[in-house]
Protein backbone atom coordinates (compact mmCIF):
# COMPACT_ATOMS: atom_id res chain seq x y z
CA UNK A 1 0.00 0.00 0.00
CA UNK A 2 2.54 2.48 -1.07
CA UNK A 3 0.83 5.80 -1.39
CA UNK A 4 3.02 7.58 -3.78
CA UNK A 5 3.35 11.09 -4.84
CA UNK A 6 3.72 10.92 -8.56
CA UNK A 7 5.83 14.05 -8.87
CA UNK A 8 8.86 13.41 -6.78
CA UNK A 9 9.73 9.93 -7.69
CA UNK A 10 8.61 9.12 -11.20
CA UNK A 11 12.06 9.96 -12.47
CA UNK A 12 13.53 6.95 -10.77
CA UNK A 13 13.96 4.01 -13.09
CA UNK A 14 13.31 0.74 -11.47
CA UNK A 15 13.23 -0.96 -8.22
CA UNK A 16 16.72 -1.47 -7.05
CA UNK A 17 16.48 -3.93 -4.24
CA UNK A 18 20.10 -4.71 -4.46
CA UNK A 19 19.99 -8.46 -4.61
CA UNK A 20 23.58 -8.88 -3.56
CA UNK A 21 22.98 -6.79 -0.51
CA UNK A 22 20.07 -8.98 0.32
CA UNK A 23 21.95 -12.23 -0.07
CA UNK A 24 25.28 -11.21 1.29
CA UNK A 25 23.93 -9.44 4.27
CA UNK A 26 26.28 -11.12 6.63
CA UNK A 27 29.20 -10.48 4.37
CA UNK A 28 28.24 -6.85 4.14
CA UNK A 29 27.70 -6.46 7.82
CA UNK A 30 31.12 -7.90 8.25
CA UNK A 31 32.59 -5.35 5.92
CA UNK A 32 30.77 -2.62 7.73
CA UNK A 33 32.24 -3.92 10.89
CA UNK A 34 29.19 -5.08 12.75
CA UNK A 35 30.21 -8.67 13.07
CA UNK A 36 33.40 -10.55 13.11
CA UNK A 37 36.91 -9.55 13.74
CA UNK A 38 36.33 -5.95 14.73
CA UNK A 39 38.02 -4.40 11.76
CA UNK A 40 39.40 -0.95 11.56
CA UNK A 41 36.05 0.07 10.14
CA UNK A 42 34.21 -1.04 13.21
CA UNK A 43 35.50 1.65 15.43
CA UNK A 44 36.13 4.28 12.85
CA UNK A 45 32.93 4.20 10.87
CA UNK A 46 30.93 4.19 14.02
CA UNK A 47 32.05 7.51 15.23
CA UNK A 48 34.79 9.89 14.54
CA UNK A 49 36.12 10.78 17.90
CA UNK A 50 38.65 9.16 20.11
CA UNK A 51 36.05 9.82 22.76
CA UNK A 52 33.88 7.13 21.38
CA UNK A 53 33.85 4.69 24.24
CA UNK A 54 30.61 3.17 23.09
CA UNK A 55 31.93 0.95 20.34
CA UNK A 56 31.57 -2.34 22.09
CA UNK A 57 32.36 -5.37 20.01
CA UNK A 58 29.92 -8.18 20.38
CA UNK A 59 31.98 -10.61 18.44
CA UNK A 60 30.45 -12.73 15.74
CA UNK A 61 27.02 -12.87 17.24
CA UNK A 62 24.22 -11.91 14.90
CA UNK A 63 20.61 -11.97 15.91
CA UNK A 64 18.87 -14.85 14.13
CA UNK A 65 16.03 -13.79 11.86
CA UNK A 66 13.50 -16.14 10.33
CA UNK A 67 11.61 -15.89 7.07
CA UNK A 68 7.95 -14.89 7.35
CA UNK A 69 4.81 -15.93 5.51
CA UNK A 70 3.01 -12.86 4.28
CA UNK A 71 1.07 -11.29 1.48
CA UNK A 72 3.61 -9.41 -0.59
CA UNK A 73 2.93 -5.92 -1.81
CA UNK A 74 3.18 -5.75 -5.57
CA UNK A 75 6.11 -3.50 -6.35
CA UNK A 76 5.53 -0.94 -9.01
CA UNK A 77 9.05 0.37 -9.18
CA UNK A 78 7.96 3.85 -8.21
CA UNK A 79 10.46 4.12 -5.40
CA UNK A 80 13.90 2.78 -4.82
CA UNK A 81 14.05 0.73 -1.66
CA UNK A 82 16.75 1.46 0.88
CA UNK A 83 19.04 -1.59 0.88
CA UNK A 84 18.45 -3.93 3.77
CA UNK A 85 22.00 -3.54 5.07
CA UNK A 86 21.43 0.20 5.44
CA UNK A 87 18.00 -0.16 7.01
CA UNK A 88 19.60 -2.47 9.55
CA UNK A 89 22.68 -0.37 10.31
CA UNK A 90 21.47 3.23 10.51
CA UNK A 91 19.21 3.38 13.51
CA UNK A 92 18.09 5.68 16.24
CA UNK A 93 17.46 3.39 19.19
CA UNK A 94 19.08 5.16 22.14
CA UNK A 95 18.51 2.17 24.38
CA UNK A 96 21.49 0.73 22.53
CA UNK A 97 23.62 3.85 22.13
CA UNK A 98 23.50 7.27 20.51
CA UNK A 99 25.48 6.74 17.35
CA UNK A 100 23.53 5.51 14.34
CA UNK A 101 25.74 2.43 14.15
CA UNK A 102 25.48 1.58 17.86
CA UNK A 103 22.12 -0.23 17.88
CA UNK A 104 23.26 -2.77 15.28
CA UNK A 105 26.41 -3.38 17.29
CA UNK A 106 24.97 -3.51 20.78
CA UNK A 107 21.60 -5.16 20.33
CA UNK A 108 22.37 -8.49 18.70
CA UNK A 109 21.90 -10.39 21.94
CA UNK A 110 18.39 -9.06 22.64
CA UNK A 111 16.07 -11.84 23.80
CA UNK A 112 12.70 -11.52 22.10
CA UNK A 113 11.25 -14.97 22.78
CA UNK A 114 9.42 -15.17 25.15
CA UNK A 115 7.78 -11.77 24.67
CA UNK A 116 4.67 -10.27 26.18
CA UNK A 117 2.75 -7.47 24.56
CA UNK A 118 -0.08 -6.42 26.80
CA UNK A 119 -3.17 -4.74 25.35
CA UNK A 120 -4.98 -3.01 28.17
CA UNK A 121 -6.83 0.07 29.35
CA UNK A 122 -10.20 1.45 28.25
CA UNK A 123 -11.50 -1.69 26.59
CA UNK A 124 -13.83 -4.60 27.16
CA UNK A 125 -11.43 -7.25 26.07
CA UNK A 126 -7.88 -6.77 27.34
CA UNK A 127 -5.43 -9.46 26.26
CA UNK A 128 -1.77 -10.31 25.91
CA UNK A 129 0.12 -11.39 22.84
CA UNK A 130 2.99 -13.83 23.28
CA UNK A 131 5.89 -14.17 20.88
CA UNK A 132 4.20 -16.66 18.55
CA UNK A 133 0.95 -14.70 18.56
CA UNK A 134 2.79 -11.77 17.01
CA UNK A 135 3.24 -13.77 13.83
CA UNK A 136 0.12 -15.93 13.88
CA UNK A 137 -2.80 -14.06 15.30
CA UNK A 138 -3.24 -11.62 12.41
CA UNK A 139 -2.61 -12.24 8.72
CA UNK A 140 0.72 -10.70 7.81
CA UNK A 141 1.07 -8.35 4.90
CA UNK A 142 3.88 -6.32 3.43
CA UNK A 143 3.77 -2.54 3.28
CA UNK A 144 6.37 -0.42 1.60
CA UNK A 145 6.50 2.87 3.47
CA UNK A 146 8.64 5.94 3.39
CA UNK A 147 10.25 6.64 6.75
CA UNK A 148 11.10 10.28 7.41
CA UNK A 149 13.38 11.01 10.35
CA UNK A 150 13.11 14.34 12.14
CA UNK A 151 16.84 14.68 11.39
CA UNK A 152 15.94 15.23 7.72
CA UNK A 153 16.95 11.88 6.24
CA UNK A 154 14.58 9.25 4.92
CA UNK A 155 14.39 5.67 3.75
CA UNK A 156 11.93 3.44 1.88
CA UNK A 157 11.34 0.21 3.78
CA UNK A 158 9.36 -2.97 3.07
CA UNK A 159 7.78 -3.80 6.43
CA UNK A 160 5.85 -6.95 7.26
CA UNK A 161 3.08 -6.87 9.85
CA UNK A 162 -0.57 -5.98 10.41
CA UNK A 163 -2.75 -2.96 11.00
CA UNK A 164 -2.79 -1.48 14.47
CA UNK A 165 -6.54 -1.15 13.97
CA UNK A 166 -6.88 -4.97 13.93
CA UNK A 167 -5.51 -5.16 17.45
CA UNK A 168 -7.57 -2.25 18.77
CA UNK A 169 -10.77 -3.62 17.28
CA UNK A 170 -10.14 -7.02 18.86
CA UNK A 171 -9.85 -5.26 22.23
CA UNK A 172 -13.31 -3.73 21.86
CA UNK A 173 -12.56 -0.20 23.12
CA UNK A 174 -14.90 1.69 25.43
CA UNK A 175 -16.09 5.21 24.72
CA UNK A 176 -13.35 6.53 27.01
CA UNK A 177 -10.61 5.28 24.71
CA UNK A 178 -9.43 8.59 23.24
CA UNK A 179 -5.72 7.95 22.94
CA UNK A 180 -3.31 5.04 22.61
CA UNK A 181 -0.19 4.89 24.77
CA UNK A 182 2.75 2.70 23.78
CA UNK A 183 5.72 1.58 25.82
CA UNK A 184 9.08 0.04 24.89
CA UNK A 185 10.64 -2.81 26.83
CA UNK A 186 12.38 -1.65 30.00
CA UNK A 187 15.24 -4.02 30.67
CA UNK A 188 18.48 -2.29 31.71
CA UNK A 189 20.25 -5.65 31.76
CA UNK A 190 19.78 -5.96 28.04
CA UNK A 191 19.67 -2.30 27.09
CA UNK A 192 22.88 -0.47 27.97
CA UNK A 193 21.31 2.93 27.30
CA UNK A 194 18.84 2.31 30.11
CA UNK A 195 21.68 1.48 32.48
CA UNK A 196 23.74 4.55 31.79
CA UNK A 197 22.60 8.09 31.13
CA UNK A 198 25.74 8.62 29.10
CA UNK A 199 24.99 5.80 26.70
CA UNK A 200 21.26 6.46 26.64
CA UNK A 201 21.39 10.20 26.00
CA UNK A 202 19.87 11.25 29.30
CA UNK A 203 16.40 10.01 28.41
CA UNK A 204 14.09 8.75 31.13
CA UNK A 205 13.24 5.21 30.13
CA UNK A 206 11.12 3.37 29.22
CA UNK A 207 10.53 5.14 25.94
CA UNK A 208 6.87 6.03 25.57
CA UNK A 209 4.83 7.21 22.61
CA UNK A 210 1.22 7.90 21.80
CA UNK A 211 -1.40 8.44 19.14
CA UNK A 212 -4.89 9.81 19.10
CA UNK A 213 -7.37 6.95 18.70
CA UNK A 214 -8.47 8.06 15.23
CA UNK A 215 -4.83 8.22 14.14
CA UNK A 216 -4.29 4.75 15.51
CA UNK A 217 -7.35 3.43 13.68
CA UNK A 218 -6.20 4.88 10.36
CA UNK A 219 -5.40 2.09 7.96
CA UNK A 220 -1.82 3.32 7.53
CA UNK A 221 -0.94 2.80 11.20
CA UNK A 222 0.94 -0.44 11.21
CA UNK A 223 2.48 -2.86 13.65
CA UNK A 224 5.56 -4.30 12.05
CA UNK A 225 7.05 -7.66 12.97
CA UNK A 226 9.42 -7.94 10.05
CA UNK A 227 11.27 -6.24 7.25
CA UNK A 228 12.60 -7.48 3.95
CA UNK A 229 10.57 -10.67 4.39
CA UNK A 230 12.15 -11.73 7.67
CA UNK A 231 11.55 -11.04 11.35
CA UNK A 232 12.86 -7.69 12.55
CA UNK A 233 16.44 -7.32 13.69
CA UNK A 234 16.65 -5.88 17.22
CA UNK A 235 18.04 -2.55 16.03
CA UNK A 236 14.84 -2.03 14.04
CA UNK A 237 12.64 -2.81 17.01
CA UNK A 238 12.26 -6.58 17.29
CA UNK A 239 10.00 -8.33 17.83
CA UNK A 240 7.26 -5.76 17.23
CA UNK A 241 7.24 -2.04 16.53
CA UNK A 242 4.91 0.68 15.43
CA UNK A 243 5.15 2.32 11.99
CA UNK A 244 3.26 5.57 11.40
CA UNK A 245 4.60 6.71 8.06
CA UNK A 246 3.17 10.24 8.01
CA UNK A 247 4.89 11.16 11.26
CA UNK A 248 8.55 11.67 12.09
CA UNK A 249 10.38 8.45 12.86
CA UNK A 250 10.56 8.91 16.62
CA UNK A 251 6.79 8.30 16.83
CA UNK A 252 7.32 4.79 15.48
CA UNK A 253 8.21 3.25 18.82
CA UNK A 254 10.25 0.04 18.90
CA UNK A 255 10.21 -3.25 20.83
CA UNK A 256 6.75 -2.61 22.26
CA UNK A 257 5.57 -4.35 25.44
CA UNK A 258 2.43 -2.35 26.13
CA UNK A 259 -0.40 -0.82 24.14
CA UNK A 260 -2.86 0.94 26.39
CA UNK A 261 -6.05 2.76 25.51
CA UNK A 262 -6.42 5.86 27.65
CA UNK A 263 -8.67 8.88 28.04
CA UNK A 264 -6.05 11.65 28.31
CA UNK A 265 -3.24 12.48 25.92
CA UNK A 266 -0.34 10.32 27.12
CA UNK A 267 3.19 11.67 27.69
CA UNK A 268 5.68 11.01 24.89
CA UNK A 269 9.42 10.70 25.35
CA UNK A 270 10.86 13.34 23.03
CA UNK A 271 8.15 15.79 23.92
CA UNK A 272 9.08 15.44 27.60
CA UNK A 273 12.75 15.90 26.76
CA UNK A 274 12.40 18.98 24.54
CA UNK A 275 8.80 20.24 24.26
CA UNK A 276 9.71 23.12 21.95
CA UNK A 277 11.35 20.81 19.48
CA UNK A 278 9.14 17.74 19.43
CA UNK A 279 5.37 17.88 19.67
CA UNK A 280 2.86 15.16 20.41
CA UNK A 281 1.65 15.07 16.81
CA UNK A 282 5.00 15.24 15.00
CA UNK A 283 3.41 15.04 11.58
CA UNK A 284 5.92 15.40 8.77
CA UNK A 285 5.52 19.02 7.74
CA UNK A 286 7.89 20.88 5.43
CA UNK A 287 6.34 24.17 6.51
CA UNK A 288 7.29 23.86 10.18
CA UNK A 289 11.02 23.83 10.86
CA UNK A 290 12.64 22.07 13.73
CA UNK A 291 14.46 24.80 15.68
CA UNK A 292 17.77 23.32 14.62
CA UNK A 293 17.14 22.27 11.08
CA UNK A 294 14.84 22.99 8.19
CA UNK A 295 12.26 20.34 7.39
CA UNK A 296 11.64 21.56 3.85
CA UNK A 297 13.78 18.88 2.27
CA UNK A 298 15.43 15.60 3.15
CA UNK A 299 18.17 13.25 2.07
CA UNK A 300 16.84 9.94 0.80
CA UNK A 301 19.19 7.14 1.78
CA UNK A 302 19.36 4.46 -0.90
CA UNK A 303 22.46 3.23 -2.63
CA UNK A 304 25.32 5.40 -3.72
CA UNK A 305 28.12 6.95 -1.73
CA UNK A 306 29.06 10.49 -0.95
CA UNK A 307 28.17 11.79 -4.37
CA UNK A 308 24.62 10.46 -4.50
CA UNK A 309 22.36 13.39 -5.32
CA UNK A 310 19.66 12.41 -2.94
CA UNK A 311 18.18 15.61 -1.57
CA UNK A 312 14.46 15.73 -2.29
CA UNK A 313 11.59 17.91 -1.23
CA UNK A 314 9.73 16.85 1.87
CA UNK A 315 6.00 16.39 1.35
CA UNK A 316 3.28 17.30 3.83
CA UNK A 317 2.38 14.19 5.85
CA UNK A 318 5.34 12.53 4.13
CA UNK A 319 3.23 12.20 1.00
CA UNK A 320 0.36 10.41 2.76
CA UNK A 321 -1.94 13.43 2.93
CA UNK A 322 -4.70 11.74 0.95
CA UNK A 323 -5.04 9.17 3.74
CA UNK A 324 -4.50 11.28 6.81
CA UNK A 325 -4.97 15.01 6.19
CA UNK A 326 -8.63 14.72 7.17
CA UNK A 327 -7.60 13.72 10.69
CA UNK A 328 -6.34 17.26 11.26
CA UNK A 329 -9.05 19.21 9.47
CA UNK A 330 -9.54 22.03 11.94
CA UNK A 331 -6.15 22.03 13.57
CA UNK A 332 -3.40 24.58 13.30
CA UNK A 333 -0.49 22.28 12.50
CA UNK A 334 2.07 24.98 13.24
CA UNK A 335 0.75 25.05 16.80
CA UNK A 336 0.18 21.31 17.13
CA UNK A 337 3.54 20.32 15.64
CA UNK B 1 62.62 17.50 12.82
CA UNK B 2 61.45 16.79 9.31
CA UNK B 3 60.68 13.24 10.36
CA UNK B 4 58.41 14.21 13.22
CA UNK B 5 56.80 16.84 11.04
CA UNK B 6 56.12 14.24 8.38
CA UNK B 7 54.54 12.04 10.97
CA UNK B 8 52.18 14.83 12.01
CA UNK B 9 51.27 15.45 8.39
CA UNK B 10 50.66 11.79 7.70
CA UNK B 11 48.68 11.30 10.88
CA UNK B 12 46.41 14.14 9.81
CA UNK B 13 46.19 13.23 6.16
CA UNK B 14 45.77 9.45 6.20
CA UNK B 15 42.48 9.41 8.12
CA UNK B 16 41.07 11.74 5.49
CA UNK B 17 42.18 9.44 2.65
CA UNK B 18 40.59 6.51 4.43
CA UNK B 19 37.43 8.51 5.12
CA UNK B 20 36.84 9.72 1.59
CA UNK B 21 37.84 6.44 0.00
CA UNK B 22 35.09 4.64 1.92
CA UNK B 23 32.59 7.46 1.68
CA UNK B 24 32.85 7.60 -2.09
CA UNK B 25 32.58 3.83 -2.41
CA UNK B 26 29.58 3.67 -0.08
CA UNK B 27 31.36 1.44 2.41
CA UNK B 28 31.23 3.92 5.28
CA UNK B 29 28.03 2.79 6.92
CA UNK B 30 24.54 3.65 5.83
CA UNK B 31 24.84 7.40 5.59
CA UNK B 32 28.32 8.47 4.50
CA UNK B 33 27.24 12.11 4.48
CA UNK B 34 26.54 12.19 8.17
CA UNK B 35 29.72 10.26 8.91
CA UNK B 36 32.02 12.61 6.97
CA UNK B 37 30.45 15.67 8.60
CA UNK B 38 30.90 14.24 12.06
CA UNK B 39 34.38 12.88 11.37
CA UNK B 40 35.74 16.16 10.05
CA UNK B 41 33.94 18.18 12.75
CA UNK B 42 35.36 16.12 15.60
CA UNK B 43 38.72 15.97 13.82
CA UNK B 44 38.86 19.76 13.55
CA UNK B 45 38.02 20.17 17.21
CA UNK B 46 40.56 17.56 18.30
CA UNK B 47 43.28 19.23 16.26
CA UNK B 48 42.31 22.62 17.62
CA UNK B 49 42.61 21.40 21.20
CA UNK B 50 45.94 19.71 20.47
CA UNK B 51 47.12 23.01 18.99
CA UNK B 52 46.12 24.76 22.18
CA UNK B 53 48.00 22.19 24.21
CA UNK B 54 51.33 23.00 22.52
CA UNK B 55 52.33 26.28 24.18
CA UNK B 56 51.54 25.23 27.76
CA UNK B 57 53.40 21.93 27.22
CA UNK B 58 56.40 23.64 25.73
CA UNK B 59 56.55 25.91 28.74
CA UNK B 60 55.88 23.28 31.36
CA UNK B 61 58.35 20.72 30.01
CA UNK B 62 60.86 23.27 28.74
CA UNK B 63 60.63 21.97 25.19
CA UNK B 64 60.59 25.06 22.95
CA UNK B 65 60.95 22.77 19.95
CA UNK B 66 57.32 21.81 20.39
CA UNK B 67 56.34 25.31 19.25
CA UNK B 68 57.48 24.37 15.77
CA UNK B 69 54.42 22.13 15.50
CA UNK B 70 51.92 24.74 16.51
CA UNK B 71 51.31 26.36 13.17
CA UNK B 72 51.07 23.13 11.21
CA UNK B 73 48.58 21.67 13.66
CA UNK B 74 46.54 24.84 13.53
CA UNK B 75 46.54 24.67 9.75
CA UNK B 76 45.41 21.07 9.86
CA UNK B 77 42.62 22.05 12.24
CA UNK B 78 41.55 24.63 9.67
CA UNK B 79 41.79 22.08 6.87
CA UNK B 80 39.46 19.74 8.71
CA UNK B 81 37.08 22.62 9.47
CA UNK B 82 37.12 23.63 5.82
CA UNK B 83 36.31 20.08 4.73
CA UNK B 84 33.59 19.97 7.38
CA UNK B 85 31.98 23.06 5.88
CA UNK B 86 32.45 21.85 2.31
CA UNK B 87 30.95 18.48 3.20
CA UNK B 88 27.96 20.25 4.66
CA UNK B 89 27.50 22.42 1.58
CA UNK B 90 28.26 19.80 -1.06
CA UNK B 91 26.86 16.60 0.39
CA UNK B 92 24.31 17.57 3.03
CA UNK B 93 22.73 20.63 1.39
CA UNK B 94 23.87 19.62 -2.10
CA UNK B 95 24.57 23.19 -3.13
CA UNK B 96 21.21 24.56 -2.14
CA UNK B 97 22.68 28.01 -1.46
CA UNK B 98 19.48 29.61 -0.30
CA UNK B 99 19.14 26.83 2.25
CA UNK B 100 22.73 27.44 3.35
CA UNK B 101 22.06 31.12 3.96
CA UNK B 102 18.81 30.52 5.78
CA UNK B 103 20.52 27.87 7.90
CA UNK B 104 23.32 30.26 8.84
CA UNK B 105 20.80 32.89 9.88
CA UNK B 106 18.15 30.72 11.51
CA UNK B 107 20.04 27.93 13.24
CA UNK B 108 22.04 29.20 16.18
CA UNK B 109 24.38 26.21 16.09
CA UNK B 110 25.24 26.91 12.47
CA UNK B 111 25.65 30.63 13.15
CA UNK B 112 28.11 29.90 15.92
CA UNK B 113 29.94 27.32 13.80
CA UNK B 114 30.22 29.82 10.99
CA UNK B 115 31.61 32.47 13.35
CA UNK B 116 34.23 29.99 14.53
CA UNK B 117 35.06 29.13 10.95
CA UNK B 118 35.53 32.77 9.96
CA UNK B 119 37.96 33.27 12.83
CA UNK B 120 39.93 30.16 11.87
CA UNK B 121 40.01 31.40 8.29
CA UNK B 122 41.46 34.74 9.38
CA UNK B 123 44.06 33.01 11.51
CA UNK B 124 45.01 30.78 8.61
CA UNK B 125 45.37 33.64 6.13
CA UNK B 126 47.54 35.60 8.54
CA UNK B 127 49.73 32.66 9.44
CA UNK B 128 52.11 33.34 6.56
CA UNK B 129 55.45 34.65 7.89
CA UNK B 130 55.47 37.72 5.68
CA UNK B 131 52.03 38.81 6.84
CA UNK B 132 52.87 38.01 10.42
CA UNK B 133 55.86 40.38 10.25
CA UNK B 134 53.83 43.12 8.64
CA UNK B 135 51.15 42.91 11.30
CA UNK B 136 53.53 43.37 14.21
CA UNK B 137 51.81 43.29 17.62
CA UNK B 138 48.40 43.21 16.00
CA UNK B 139 49.13 39.64 14.97
CA UNK B 140 49.13 38.35 18.54
CA UNK B 141 45.93 40.19 19.30
CA UNK B 142 44.24 38.66 16.31
CA UNK B 143 45.49 35.20 17.11
CA UNK B 144 44.17 35.41 20.65
CA UNK B 145 40.80 35.02 18.99
CA UNK B 146 41.53 31.34 18.75
CA UNK B 147 40.20 31.12 22.32
CA UNK B 148 36.89 32.65 21.29
CA UNK B 149 36.73 30.35 18.28
CA UNK B 150 37.34 27.26 20.42
CA UNK B 151 34.58 28.22 22.80
CA UNK B 152 32.28 28.82 19.84
CA UNK B 153 33.10 25.37 18.44
CA UNK B 154 32.25 23.63 21.70
CA UNK B 155 28.97 25.55 21.89
CA UNK B 156 28.32 24.60 18.27
CA UNK B 157 28.93 20.95 19.14
CA UNK B 158 26.68 21.10 22.18
CA UNK B 159 23.84 22.79 20.30
CA UNK B 160 24.11 20.44 17.34
CA UNK B 161 23.24 17.45 19.45
CA UNK B 162 19.78 16.20 20.25
CA UNK B 163 20.16 14.95 23.77
CA UNK B 164 23.64 13.76 24.65
CA UNK B 165 25.57 16.13 26.87
CA UNK B 166 28.47 13.94 27.86
CA UNK B 167 30.66 14.10 24.79
CA UNK B 168 30.42 17.87 24.32
CA UNK B 169 30.69 18.11 28.10
CA UNK B 170 34.04 16.34 28.09
CA UNK B 171 35.26 18.69 25.37
CA UNK B 172 34.02 21.69 27.36
CA UNK B 173 36.00 20.51 30.38
CA UNK B 174 39.15 19.96 28.33
CA UNK B 175 38.82 23.39 26.77
CA UNK B 176 38.18 25.02 30.14
CA UNK B 177 41.36 23.42 31.41
CA UNK B 178 43.37 24.59 28.38
CA UNK B 179 42.09 28.12 28.88
CA UNK B 180 42.76 28.01 32.62
CA UNK B 181 46.38 27.18 31.85
CA UNK B 182 46.69 30.62 30.27
CA UNK B 183 44.45 32.47 32.66
CA UNK B 184 46.84 35.37 33.16
CA UNK B 185 47.41 35.91 29.49
CA UNK B 186 43.72 35.91 28.72
CA UNK B 187 42.95 38.29 31.57
CA UNK B 188 45.57 40.69 30.32
CA UNK B 189 44.25 40.42 26.78
CA UNK B 190 40.67 41.08 27.78
CA UNK B 191 41.68 44.10 29.86
CA UNK B 192 43.71 45.69 27.13
CA UNK B 193 40.96 44.79 24.69
C1 LIG C 1 31.47 26.78 8.95
C2 LIG C 1 30.36 26.61 9.52
C3 LIG C 1 29.96 25.26 10.08
C4 LIG C 1 28.87 24.54 9.68
C5 LIG C 1 27.86 24.92 8.60
C6 LIG C 1 28.84 23.34 10.46
C7 LIG C 1 27.87 22.35 10.35
C8 LIG C 1 27.78 21.28 11.18
C9 LIG C 1 26.77 20.25 11.08
C10 LIG C 1 25.66 20.22 10.06
C11 LIG C 1 27.00 19.36 12.07
C12 LIG C 1 26.24 18.08 12.32
C13 LIG C 1 25.07 18.23 13.20
C14 LIG C 1 24.35 16.92 13.28
O1 LIG C 1 23.79 16.49 12.27
O2 LIG C 1 24.39 16.30 14.34
C15 LIG C 1 28.14 19.81 12.80
C16 LIG C 1 28.68 19.15 13.89
C17 LIG C 1 29.92 19.47 14.41
N1 LIG C 1 30.76 20.48 14.02
FE1 LIG C 1 30.34 21.89 12.67
N2 LIG C 1 29.93 23.34 11.31
C18 LIG C 1 30.64 24.49 11.10
C19 LIG C 1 31.83 24.86 11.72
C20 LIG C 1 32.54 24.04 12.56
C21 LIG C 1 33.88 24.28 13.01
C22 LIG C 1 34.72 25.49 12.63
C23 LIG C 1 34.21 23.22 13.82
C24 LIG C 1 35.51 22.90 14.55
C25 LIG C 1 36.65 23.50 14.40
C26 LIG C 1 33.09 22.35 13.90
C27 LIG C 1 33.02 21.19 14.65
C28 LIG C 1 31.91 20.40 14.77
C29 LIG C 1 31.80 19.30 15.69
C30 LIG C 1 32.85 18.86 16.71
C31 LIG C 1 30.53 18.73 15.48
C32 LIG C 1 29.92 17.54 16.20
C33 LIG C 1 30.21 16.30 15.45
C34 LIG C 1 29.52 15.10 16.03
O3 LIG C 1 28.41 15.26 16.54
O4 LIG C 1 30.07 14.01 15.94
N3 LIG C 1 32.09 22.86 13.10
N4 LIG C 1 28.61 20.98 12.23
Amino acid sequence: MLIKNPKSYELKEHQVTDETTYLNRRELLKKMGYVGTGSLLASASANAGPLDFFGKKEDDKVFARTALDFKAQPQDGSEILTPEAKVASHNNFYEFGLDKADPAKNSQGLKVDPWQLSISGEMNNPFTLGYDDLFKKYPLEERIYRLRCVEAWSMVIPWVGFSLADVIKAANPTSKAKYVAFETLYDPKQMPGQRSRRIGGGIDYPYVEGLRIDEAMNRLSFLSVGLYGKTLPPQNGAPIRLVVPWKYGFKSIKSIVSIKLVEKQPPTTWNILAPHEYGFYANVNPAVSHPRWSQASERRITTGGLFARNRIETLPFNGYGEEVAALYKNMDLAKFY
Amino acid sequence: MWLSKSIVHLASLLPLCWLYYHAINDTLGADPVETVIHFTGIGALNLLLITLLISPSAERFKQPKLLKFRRMLGLWAFTYALLHLLNFIAFELQFDWSLLFSEIVERPYITVGMAAFVVLLLLTVTSVNRIKKQMGPKWQKLHNWVYIASIAVVVHFYWSIKSDIYEPGIYAIMLAWLLALRKLKIKRWLKIG
